[in-house]
């Protein structure tokens, strides 16, 4: 799980790559897939979001800290965030299943993902 | 980010994998859109039974999935082949093109699902770039 959202994500949209000039080579999919830096590097986001889960009451100030890095470091594009939650449901989907991953299932994590986007913009302006 | 040569048989081959499946993904991803993105319930304000799995949904996500064989099927011209379902929707049903988007994750969603043996980022990608095209061709008649 680690690995394949942010695999996916620098696959389905390339021009993400562009942020992650320090996880190495990028060139392909199986080099992505291939790169140990993809996947620490997907262990670290996905160890972010469980704190997201465990602090469900206050995820602004869970992630204050995150978006001014995001923001004031990385310079990310914050539409990008909306790429990311679209890879990571895609792959929870996946290994979920239909039967797990029902329509409310689907309607309270998108709901969630939506939160932590919205933390995690505002401190972009 | 128009459609390569690759992108348009990726979408092809995998058609023909989900194709006899078509009515259930239709069924589906229409159901999730209405419950997950409640507000695009305001277009079908008039139908009585909205629920996930309702005649009404069965029905309606299967007239969708038809749209989607066309573009498959005119996928070297998506703006003339989906002129008709153009105007369709700009000028009869006037759907908010915002909306496309809505419908095409959920799709995305229900694909991957089903098929998640066949759904690599690979054909994720062809995939996720089809229906921005056609979300393009279905906009071309409103303004």
């Amino acid at each position: 799980n680690n690995r394949v959202s942010l695999f996916r994500l620098l696959t389905v949209y390339p021009w993400t790559q562009r942020y992650f000039a320090s996880l190495g080579d990028l060139s392909s999919p199986a080099a992505i897939m291939g790169n140990p830096k993809v996947a620490t590097h997907g262990k670290v986001v996905m160890g972010a979001l469980e704190k997201g889960v465990k602090n469900l009451d206050d995820i602004k100030s869970t992630y204050a800290a995150l978006s001014e890095m995001h923001s004031d470091k990385f310079h990310v594009d914050p539409d990008n965030f909306k790429l990311l939650t679209e890879s990571l449901t895609i792959c929870v989907a996946m290994k979920l299943g239909p039967s797990v991953f029902t329509a409310d299932a689907q309607d309270a994590w998108s709901k969630f993902l939506a939160v932590v986007v919205s933390a995690f913009c505002e401190q972009s302006r | 980010m128009s459609l390569t040569a690759k992108d348009k048989s990726i979408v092809k081959a995998f058609w023909g994998k989900v194709s006899s499946k078509a009515d259930d993904i239709g069924a589906e991803a229409f159901g999730r859109m209405l419950t997950v993105y409640p507000q695009t319930k305001t277009y079908f304000a008039s139908w009585s039974d909205l629920s996930p799995g309702s005649a009404a949904v069965k029905k309606h996500g299967k007239t969708i999935m038809g749209g989607i064989a066309e573009a498959v099927a005119h996928i070297d011209d998506l703006t003339g082949g989906l002129a008709s379902l153009s105007e369709l929707h700009a000028f009869k049903l006037r759907v908010d093109p915002a909306n496309f988007k809505i419908l095409a994750h959920n799709l995305i969603v229900v694909l991957a699902l089903f098929f998640h043996g066949d759904f690599t980022p690979e054909v994720h990608m062809a995939v996720d770039k089809f229906f921005q095209n056609v979300a393009w061709a279905l906009s071309e008649k409103y303004r």
